[in-house]
């Protein structure tokens, strides 16, 4: 395990953190999604991220993983600078996104040898690494099988599988525990945690589940109107509010409180049929 | 070159089985072509309505069938896209490192592969309908590799139309807008002389017309190339990496 935490960090770039914004900002129109974002993620730390619909989460993700131009600031993840080296940005993180976008027509090896192609892995290593991979998320037994006959946790535990297979510096997860059952949720956070022991990964995580955030993420920025908020320890943050305030009480005061009209449509629309194909 | 080359060819193959493991599409769409050759070709062959000159009019239409099922099945290959976009399997694609480029054409060629079994189709029934094709090996790869262009062409100019409307609803009405015009065009179904003027410069810049001219000159015995092979070829290869520029350009645009 040792060896392979040493390989994983032999993805890292020059940079002292995993991830470093500096004012990054997006704008849609007049709006602005994210605005001037200023953040260091340590590396090594499983992060959180939460914030209520339309906070600018999901913006800021799609930035820092390539898929988003940003109208102003800068960021740097994996020692990279996502506007001016993007290719290498993207070779050093893995990513798993809201939807289930795990290819149910193949299976789940299949799934594993076409990352494993676009992440350019070496042909003889190929076979090694995604039966490391599938045997590390307790996929091994299922690997010949049709991922759209997977359960909602074990397509998850697949995605991860994927996300990990080039063994990234930095993971990042949309949500990746929505609609799962608690049982299922139980495991996909034992994985995220062995893979941040066994492999040096850091873990920047969205999520609306304020257990997953206590008791998975050391540290935690709550957003707002596209801002960060607050950032802190939860249990810093938690003393910080109140002697007996609890992970949601935090949220509730920092995220604005009162019903929240963020996020669009199309959000819902995605949100909605994850939750229809994990059953 | 190898690195662009493994990642098409990875992109491609993932469709080359899913396409092995549900046919469905592929007959589904047999059915079209099977209809214009036994219904509307065999119709306008007994009435003369259309003079085609020394081959019969079932052999003239026969290319510009498949050409048609070529457009078709490649037209709409847009909302596949969408919809993997909505599942969030483009947005992965995108965070990995490989080529937007073999990411682009890898869909292509992919695309390509549904041609070559409308072609399969094709042959089948007109062989079946006793329509003189030519046999020769050259002659029919010389049709494959029509085939996987226009596939390529088509369906790389309905990623173009995906990456701009970005909705399955949108992109339904603009394709079915689309593809009737780009059919009836072309020489798919009639001679361009028989048209008028205008219609004759619009069918001369419709991509159609190039792939059913090169088809109509390598597929059935005594069809002839009006531009000649090469200029068909090279016309269809210069607009496929025209369109194929714009979409590598557009494709990371889905995701905004």
């Amino acid at each position: 395990m040792k060896e392979q935490a040493v390989k994983a960090a032999g993805e890292r770039g020059t940079g002292e953190a995993a991830v470093r914004t500096i004012g990054l900002t997006r704008l849609f129109g007049s709006l602005a999604a994210v605005d001037h974002v200023d953040l260091v993620i340590p590396y090594g730390e499983i992060f959180g991220l939460l914030g209520a619909n339309g906070a600018g989460k999901s913006t800021l993700i799609k930035m820092l993983t390539t898929l988003l131009p940003p109208t102003s600031g800068h960021a740097q993840v994996g020692g990279f600078d996502i506007v001016g080296a993007p290719a290498l940005v993207r070779g050093r993180i893995g990513y798993v996104p809201q939807l289930l976008s795990a290819d149910g027509a193949l299976t789940g090896y299949e799934n594993l040898l076409l990352s494993a192609k676009l992440y350019g892995l070496p042909r003889e290593e190929r076979h090694d690494r995604i039966e490391e991979a599938l045997d590390f998320m307790g996929l091994a037994d299922s690997a010949k099988r049709l991922a759209k006959t997977y359960s909602g946790g074990m397509i998850r535990r697949l995605e991860l599988a994927q996300a990990m297979l080039h063994r990234p510096a930095i993971l990042f997860l949309d949500e990746p525990t929505i609609g799962l059952d608690p049982v299922a949720r139980h495991v996909v956070w034992e994985r995220l945690r062995e893979l941040r022991s066994s492999y040096g990964m850091t873990v920047l995580i969205t999520t609306h589940d304020m257990e997953e955030a206590e008791t998975l993420c050391g540290e935690l920025a709550i957003m707002h109107g596209g801002r960060i908020a607050v950032i802190g320890k939860p249990l810093e943050l938690r003393t910080g509010l109140g002697p007996t305030a609890s992970l949601n009480d935090v949220f509730a005061h920092y995220a604005g409180g009162g019903i929240s009209d963020g996020g669009d449509f199309s959000g819902a629309v995605r949100t909605r049929r994850t939750a229809r194909r994990l059953g | 070159m190898l690195r662009f080359l493994r990642e098409s060819t990875a992109i491609a193959q993932v469709e080359l089985l899913k396409l092995v493991r549900d046919p469905t599409e592929m007959f589904s769409r047999a059915v079209q072509p099977v209809l214009w050759l036994t219904v509307f070709g065999q119709v306008l062959a007994h009435v003369h309505g259309i003079y085609t000159g020394e081959i019969g009019y079932l052999a003239f239409i026969t290319p510009g069938i498949l050409a048609q099922s070529v457009l078709f099945s490649a037209i709409f290959y847009g909302i596949a896209v969408i919809w993997e976009r909505d599942l969030g399997v483009v947005h992965k694609l995108l965070v990995s490192p490989a080529l937007r480029n073999s990411l682009v054409f890898g869909k292509a060629i992919s695309a390509g592969f549904r041609g070559l079994v409308q072609a399969v189709v094709i042959y089948g029934i007109a062989l079946a309908m006793h329509i003189t094709l030519r046999l020769e090996p050259q002659a029919i790869l010389g049709v494959l590799a029509a085939v996987l262009l226009g596939s390529g062409l088509f369906s790389t100019f309905s990623l173009i139309i995906a990456c701009i409307v970005k909705t399955r609803e949108r992109f339904m009405g603009i394709g079915q807008v689309l593809t009737m015009p780009l059919f009836f065009a072309s020489s798919a179904i009639y001679p361009l002389e028989l048209m008028p003027g205008w219609l004759r410069i619009v069918a001369r810049l419709n991509p159609l017309t190039y792939l059913v001219d090169v088809l109509r000159g390598l597929m059935i015995v005594g069809g002839v190339s009006m531009h000649g092979l090469g200029v068909d070829f090279a016309i269809l290869l210069a607009i496929f990496v025209v369109f194929l520029l714009v979409a590598v350009r557009l494709y990371p645009t889905l995701v905004e």
